[in-house]
């Protein structure tokens, strides 16, 4: 228990805060990789999976990609792609949002491929064009399992993003790093609750936003 | 290619040390969620907590989850049951939520039947509702298993000792190719281990063979 009190008191710890070494400059690091990381992965995945659903074509990419995806160590894809670009930011973005596509890509394709074909074929039906297919129809009723895709990138990107500090790119897990070099239990503990903390954030906020669009996702349905 | 002839005892090593962290994590997630599911789909009101909960264990990053079980187990942060510990805990989070649709997936006329020959709770459980879930169990313990034998790399930036290893040693001596064959290791080790519980699932459940 010692042990978790002296880890909330250097997080207590005003000196520790601020600077370019405090919690808010790493937290800043932290969300921006978080941010930049998923953003790129949204776009290239979101247009390549609501092209891959609604066309039907290269189905098999999805299903390697998530496979992949699962088999790959986060820590390996980090490190080699540090050793060609060098140390610095560029490395840990690229990796971040290379774990990052899969999810995103799936959770678009799944929600066009979830729609029941029924619902496609009285759209068709109407004289919708494909453009007003996709925008007016795909693309709202597929919005829930989007934002399930996005929310597991994005929980991806929060966790990953602790190994950065690992090939010098910086955020909460240079506290972590930091204190198992100098063999300060108590800091490694601190950063790893920072990071917890901002993980459950981010599940929160996700979990309001699936609501949300769940709420208008039934309004749509019962139309 | 030559990076790993001239270290294969090494890699070797390596893997043998990953299989000793992932096996027992997947084996125990299955031993331990099999009963959680169960509950989970039993009674209805349990199921929102146990899958909830479950999940909410996968939210929580893995290196930080590493470094603060030394401080609820009382280990070191080099103990190699931390790793065990952490992936198991994230193996529960995935399988308990698939026995529960699992064994949910099951005709609910056979179960009725069951009941209706008088079968005993127990009884319909392991003769009717586990035979019956089984292929979906397998395919629930083959994600855990992929996605553990990917994650015990992490363990390797605190000096747990795994395929993830090739990867910082070869970040800190500059060699890609040692990394590359830890990538490489880790994709075919999840392969084997996949294959492996295939083959199991192959001779346990004779009646869904050709079937998946």
């Amino acid at each position: 228990m010692n042990y978790f009190v002296e880890a909330f008191a250097w997080i207590a710890d005003p000196a520790h805060r601020t600077g370019p070494d405090g919690i808010w400059t790493r937290l800043g690091q932290h969300l921006a990789y978080t941010l930049i990381a998923t953003g790129a992965a949204a776009l290239i995945g979101i247009p390549l999976g609501y092209w891959i659903g609604h066309t039907g074509r290269g189905k098999g990419l999805i299903v390697g990609a998530t496979g992949a995806a699962r088999a790959l160590p986060t820590l390996g894809v980090l490190t080699l792609i540090a050793l060609f670009t060098g140390v610095g930011v560029g490395a840990p973005l690229a990796a971040l949002s290379v774990l990052a596509l899969p999810s995103v890509l799936a959770g678009a394709y799944a929600g066009l491929e979830a729609i029941p074909a029924p619902t496609i074929d009285a759209a068709r039906a109407q004289g919708m064009s494909e453009w007003q297919l996709l925008s007016r129809v795909e693309i709202p009723l597929g919005l829930p399992h989007l934002i399930g895709g996005l929310r597991s990138a994005t929980l991806q990107v929060v966790a990953t993003a602790t190994l950065v500090a690992y090939v010098g790119g910086g955020g909460l897990g240079r506290f972590l790093f930091l204190g198992l070099k100098t063999q300060d239990y108590p800091q490694m503990l601190a950063a790893s609750f920072l990071a917890v903390a901002l993980a459950i954030a981010g599940e929160i906020c996700f979990a309001v936003l699936a609501r949300i669009a769940g709420r208008r996702h039934h309004a749509l349905s019962n139309r | 290619m030559n990076w790993l002839v001239n270290n294969w005892p090494t890699v070797w090593q390596a893997l043998w040390s990953h299989l000793l962290l992932a096996v027992p994590a997947i084996a125990l997630s299955f031993v331990l969620s099999v009963p959680l599911g169960w509950v989970a789909y039993r009674y209805r009101w349990s199921r929102f907590v146990l899958v909830t909960g479950s999940s909410l264990i996968y939210a929580l990053p893995s290196l930080p989850l590493l470094v603060v079980l030394p401080a609820i187990l009382g280990t070191s942060v080099r103990s190699s049951l931390n790793v065990v510990v952490a992936l198991t805990a994230y193996g529960i989070a995935l399988m308990v939520r698939s026995t529960a649709d699992a064994l949910a997936a099951i005709n609910t006329d056979t179960v009725t039947s069951a009941t209706a020959l008088g079968y005993s709770p127990i009884k319909k459980l392991f003769a009717v509702e586990l035979p019956l879930a089984g292929p979906g169990l397998l395919a629930g313990i083959r994600v855990v298993a992929v996605s553990t034998v990917a994650l015990v790399t992490v363990s390797a930036v605190l000096g747990i000792p795994s395929l993830g290893t090739l990867f910082t040693d070869g970040f800190q001596r500059g060699i890609i190719a040692e990394i590359i064959t830890g990538i490489v290791g880790t994709a075919l080790l999840a392969v084997l281990v996949d294959r492996v519980l295939v083959a199991i699932g192959w001779l346990l459940l004779p009646w869904a063979r050709g079937r998946s």
